[in-house]
């Protein structure tokens, strides 16, 4: 790899690991090491580059990965709950709501439209939540 | 009448290192490399399509000043350009071939409706899918 990598790329490094292992109990130390950079530095390096911190970008990207889950109405809310990276329902619900502006059952059992010919990676970037 | 897409460009940050990534890692064609002074016209071709060149550009003055070539850079860098997608016919068996050559992938691949994919990030951070479409 370049000598001289820009930031972002570490940082992107460190967000793409939040995209794929979202699920694992995933923190700042791990993901600043996953950056390769210190950890003092690395919420504030995050947000210049991506415009939130990196604690709110996975606690999105867990709650757009619940959605998606919760569309297929396959899994109960405990389980999408688990399946995503909570570990307590309590939280999940909370924030669930403060982001998507209903609860997860509710959300759950509506209707939702297909996203049959969007690519799944468009779906995942422009559904996930915002307060 | 337009009658298809005949060629495709990618912001790189370095001629080298992408050709290095496209051409010896992805398994690319050399197509073009044109110098002249300080100009050079790099481009490739994926496997099986000859006639759809992909141009490798540097970001650089006298096409932009030097504050957009930083924002540029900065958007490459921060994952934000994502210029399409790579068609693959076995999905998993590239996954695995790409990623033991080391190519940062963004998760495993995944069953959609329209087929199975997968990001993949270039050096620079260009964000590229591949797609596995149904057999017909």
């Amino acid at each position: 790899m370049g000598r001289d990598v820009p930031l972002a790329r570490h940082l992107l490094r460190a967000r793409d690991l939040i995209d794929s292992s979202y699920a694992e109990p995933l923190d700042i130390p791990a993901l600043a090491r996953a950056a390769r950079v210190s950890q003092s530095h690395f919420s504030r390096c995050f947000k210049r580059a991506f415009g939130e911190t990196p604690h709110r970008y996975l606690l999105t990207r867990r709650l757009e990965r619940a959605q998606a889950l919760l569309r297929n109405r396959k899994l109960t809310v405990t389980q999408v709950c688990l399946a995503v990276g909570f570990t307590s329902l309590g939280s999940f619900s909370t924030q669930f709501r403060r982001f998507v502006g209903e609860s997860p059952s509710s959300y759950r059992e509506r209707a939702h439209p297909a996203f049959l010919p969007v690519p799944g990676c468009f779906v995942r970037m422009m559904t996930r939540p915002r307060e | 009448m337009i009658t298809g897409v005949g060629m495709v460009h990618v912001w790189v940050l370095d001629q080298d290192e992408a050709y290095d990534f496209y051409v010896n890692t992805l398994g690319f064609s050399p197509h073009g490399d044109v110098r002249f002074e300080h100009m050079r016209w790099l481009s490739v071709t994926a496997p099986g399509q000859p006639d759809l060149p992909i141009a490798l550009n540097l970001p650089l003055p006298p096409l932009m000043d030097e504050e957009t070539v930083a924002t540029v850079r900065g958007l490459v860098a921060a994952g934000h350009m994502c210029p399409g997608g790579f068609a693959t016919k076995d999905v998993w068996a590239t996954y695995r071939d790409l990623k033991a050559k080391g190519v940062e992938f963004i998760g495993e691949p995944e069953q959609h409706d329209y087929g199975i994919d997968v990001g993949l990030r270039d050096p620079f951070g260009n964000h590229w899918r591949l797609t596995q479409l149904p057999a017909e």
